[in-house]
């Protein structure tokens, strides 16, 4: 029975997908699949040299609190960071008191509910608040950067390329593409999947944040600080991951090869 | 297994067997380790994490509390009652005589220097966890005047101290500090 | 059932003893896993994967309970229960990465294990049992590691839901009730992320309990082995303990550096970052894709694109899909060949390695995006998969001329077997 069916069954769906195959490849040569500009002008993430980059990368604090600082002082107005606690910036150098400070000088407020009244208002941020989230009201929808960078492919990079990366719309893709002029009211940037996007460039001069550690605050390095920062909130652990990690393959380097030792011993008389 | 342990006679003289067997015990060994090793953060991930852990210091404004009056706040998820004595509860905690009590300590050590009228304690009956009764309005204080657990019937007087009943210890005083003369910082 | 030369249990003390007779545990682990369980003395290390799976589900069970402990399954909160996880839990991330990884690696370690079989037909009689009994945890798997990629309720974990149960749509006529029924609504939400955890909890178990039946069939005949000649005398075979503990050992400690490379290094490697953004039922992202070990079904679930006769295109794809998996279930019949070994079978192994590439082909083209050529190139390699298990196999079973089997595997591994000698020439004895 097996035998008999099996094969028809086989020859079924392949002649199913020859069908397919066919129509598809019809199509492919009638009407070839049209070339977008995303395809033609969206680029790869440039190359960011950060320090906690690869396995023997370790957080470079003073950056980490530059970005905080370009976040708190530039990206914070449209964009929230709610998986981040006041507390958790002792993490990157602050000392209790700073953080209480940071956290009570917040601009956004915490809100408060009196469930004896109902009211709501506001109260000064405590440092085991997380950071509040901002509402926008205007055009586009600010993503929440907690994650962002381990939401793209090249994190750290791609928020970096996206950062310094915006541009006049090259003459050659208005050439090739009349119809894809950027929109009123967004921006082309190539490093955007679509090329165009709401959030217009938000670094655009230099000393926009006068960093207290004397550091330049180039747009370049504003952008720099500020995604390294970024790829410290996605993943605040990474540092101490790394650390377990070398620990846990030493250990378990030395364990296999005892282990291969012993199984050497246990088949000496077998092979 | 008796003729494969014949079949090579290296594993019977002296030396081979010592060195292949410490072998042998070392892998086992590194298995036990590294065994024993997951063990930690298996067992560490059930304590409190990082945000219950930061929670664990509480500001309280305790400006609106007037002598007779207290308050019960939250502190580490937990009651506690912050009270403002008045001048006679005062002084019947400090008549009693310490020596007789079970959990003997007196009104000054219970409280801050200067700030005797503040009494700031956990809202927990010793005994059992319960929370006693009288820091509300109206609620039953008790025949000491101070607090009185209904689970159980164990009675607290006006330093909260354990006077009778089957709880063990005094309401349990926490680390406390006045930030300002309004604000107290509890943890 | 065991050779009867199988070494005897003996309690070693008076407790073991004791227990011997109240209940025999230790005789029971020392006829399945110890030196009471003869093994054929020949396997290589395709045969480690059985006990690296067995770790595999273990390990995915104590870090999932675990997780457990601090995840919420409601749609309000289950993206940030996950990134609490993450950051403030006590080693939390590497629990949380343990699991997420853990996944793939049970994945990698069955794939591995499959593929061993099918070339040395392990499959085969006397061992069908075996194998349906390994499809049929296969299928569990599959089932519990969807709904697992569910729970983080990303981007990806919504997607993934709403275009899988909508795969049961295509159905005729119940499809769309069926659908709603998985769901307990008309989109992903609170009541299926929350069947979803309390299924993702139990069908490990379930896998466990299957597992037991798989290695209590596999006791019955005994392990097979790579020259697929069956178990004749003593010589051939090894106690599974100290021999194969010490073999498995070693391969589990070359298993974990890798795992553990990819755990502190890559975390994140093998998942999509799509998924590190909070489900949005408004949003669609611009290119769903399961995770990399259900990329060559789902090439073949796309690879339908046209509409035969009056089947529509999306059910075809439905139908393909579910029958590449169940298709393993008529293995055992469909390969015919008396030889086992692929070692022995010139042709068969020409067309196992062709199929090896073939999956590999369709895996990349399933993770790719659906345009060509991905599309074309995924509907040649669907239509080479089941010509290879449905025609090529029992094809290749009738006219293939298998190469010569050794006598037994005591002469496959020293080259001579005295016991050979003296059944050719009995007048020698």
């Amino acid at each position: 029975m097996v035998r008999l069916f099996g094969p028809l069954v086989g020859l079924f769906f392949a002649v199913a997908l020859l069908w397919s195959f066919g129509n598809g490849a019809y199509t492919a040569i009638t009407e070839p699949a049209p070339v977008t500009a995303e395809h033609e002008f969206h680029l790869h993430p440039k190359e960011l040299d950060l320090a906690s980059n690869g396995a023997f990368g370790r957080f470079d604090k003073q950056q980490l609190q530059r970005g905080f600082q370009v976040y708190k002082e530039v990206c914070a107005t449209c964009h929230s960071l709610k998986q981040i606690a006041f507390r958790d910036l002792k993490a990157i150098g602050y000392s209790d008191a700073e953080v209480k400070a940071i956290a009570k000088q917040w601009a956004t407020k915490a809100t408060t509910f009196n469930p004896v009244t109902g009211d709501r208002g506001e109260r000064d941020n405590i440092a085991s608040d997380r950071i509040p989230t901002v509402y926008y009201a205007g055009q586009g929808v600010p993503p929440d950067l907690s994650l962002m960078t381990k939401a793209r492919h090249d994190g750290g990079a791609y928020v970096y390329s996206l950062l310094t990366g915006y541009q006049e719309q090259p003459a050659e893709l208005l050439k090739k593409f009349p119809d894809s002029k950027t929109p009123d009211g967004l921006h082309y940037n190539p490093y955007f999947a679509n090329l165009n996007l709401a959030m217009p460039a938000p670094i655009t001069t230099d000393g926009q944040v006068t960093y207290s550690d004397g550091t330049k605050a180039s747009v370049d390095q504003m952008s720099k600080d500020v995604s390294a920062f970024l790829v410290w909130t996605a993943e605040p652990k990474l540092d101490k991951r790394k650390q377990t990690g070398w620990a846990v393959l030493g250990f378990l380097l030395m364990a296999t090869v005892l282990a291969y030792l012993a199984k050497k011993n246990v088949w000496a008389d077998k092979h | 297994m008796a003729d494969e342990a014949s079949i090579d006679t290296s594993v019977t003289t002296g030396e081979g067997v010592r060195r292949r067997d410490f072998i042998n015990i070392a892998a086992v060994s590194f298995a036990g380790v590294g065994g024993a090793a997951v063990i930690l953060p298996l067992v560490s991930q059930m304590a409190p994490s990082a945000d219950v852990l930061a929670e664990s210091s509480t500001e309280i404004d305790i400006s609106a509390i007037t002598p007779g009056q207290a308050i019960k706040a939250v502190f580490r998820k937990q009651p506690v009652f912050i009270r403002n004595l008045t001048p006679a509860e005062i002084s019947a905690a400090e008549k009693v005589d310490v020596s007789s009590l079970r959990d003997p300590q007196t009104l000054e050590e219970r409280t801050k220097e200067g700030k005797t009228n503040w009494l700031i304690t956990m809202g927990v009956c010793t005994h059992l966890g319960c929370v006693p009764l009288g820091a509300g309005e109206g609620e039953v204080k008790g025949e000491f005047g101070g607090y009185f657990c209904p689970c159980h019937g164990s009675s607290y007087d006006t330093a909260a101290r354990i006077r009778k009943g089957p709880a063990p210890k005094n309401l349990e005083v926490p680390t406390y500090e006045f930030s300002s003369d309004t604000v107290v910082k509890i943890g | 059932m065991s050779f009867p030369w199988a070494n005897e249990y003996k309690p070693g003390n008076g407790l073991t003893q004791w227990l011997d007779e109240k209940l025999p545990l230790p005789r029971f682990v020392y006829n399945a896993v110890g030196a009471g369980y003869p093994v054929p003395r020949n396997l290589n290390y395709m045969w480690n994967f059985g006990v690296l799976a067995g770790f595999c589900l273990v390990l995915q069970i104590v870090t999932g309970v675990v997780l457990a402990m601090h995840y919420a399954a409601n749609a309000g909160v289950a993206f940030d229960s996950v990134e609490h996880i993450m950051r403030d839990v006590n080693w939390g991330w590497m629990l949380r990465y343990a699991h997420a990884n853990g996944a793939s690696a049970f994945f990698v370690v069955v794939y591995l294990h499959i593929f061993r079989g099918f070339f040395y037909s392990s499959y085969k009689a006397p061992r069908e049992m075996i194998w349906l009994l390994g499809v049929v945890i296969f299928l569990l798997m599959m089932a519990t590691a969807f709904m697992g990629y569910v729970l983080p309720w990303g981007q990806m974990s919504f997607w993934g839901a709403k275009v899988i149960t909508g795969l049961f749509g295509a159905i005729p006529l119940i499809g769309v009730p069926i659908q709603e029924w998985l769901l307990g609504g008309f989109a992903p939400d609170n009541a299926a992320l929350n069947r979803f955890f309390s299924l993702h909890f139990l069908l490990p178990f379930v896998i466990a309990g299957v597992i037991i039946l798989h290695i209590w069939a596999l006791h019955i005949p005994g392990s097979s082995n790579p020259t697929g000649v069956e178990v004749k005398t003593k010589s051939d075979t090894v106690p599974f303990h100290p021999y194969y503990t010490a073999k498995d050992g070693f391969g589990l400690g070359v298993f974990l550096l890798i795992y553990c490379a990819v755990l502190f290094f890559g975390p994140n490697a093998l998942g999509h970052p799509d998924n590190y953004i909070p489900a949005n039922p408004l949003s669609t992202p611009a290119h769903i894709v399961p995770e990399w070990y259900f990329w060559p079904f789902y090439a073949i679930l796309r690879a339908f694109t046209s509409d035969f006769f009056f089947i529509p295109a999306k059910l075809m794809g439905v139908l393909a899909m579910f029958s590449a998996i169940l298709v393993w279930f008529f293995l055992p019949w469909l390969d015919t060949s008396p030889v086992r070994s692929g070692h022995y079978r010139p042709l068969f192994r020409k067309f196992f390695y062709l199929l090896v590439i073939d999956i590999l082909v369709l895996g990349y083209c399933g993770g790719a995006p659906a345009a060509e050529p991905f599309v074309m190139i995924s509907q040649l390699a669907s239509m080479y998969y089941f010509l290879h298990f449905l025609v090529i196999l029992p094809l290749v079973s009738s006219i293939e001329k298998p190469e010569p089997l050794p006598f037994s595997i005591t002469e496959a591994v020293l080259g001579k077997d005295e016991s050979a000698v003296l059944n050719a020439n009995p007048a020698a004895a």
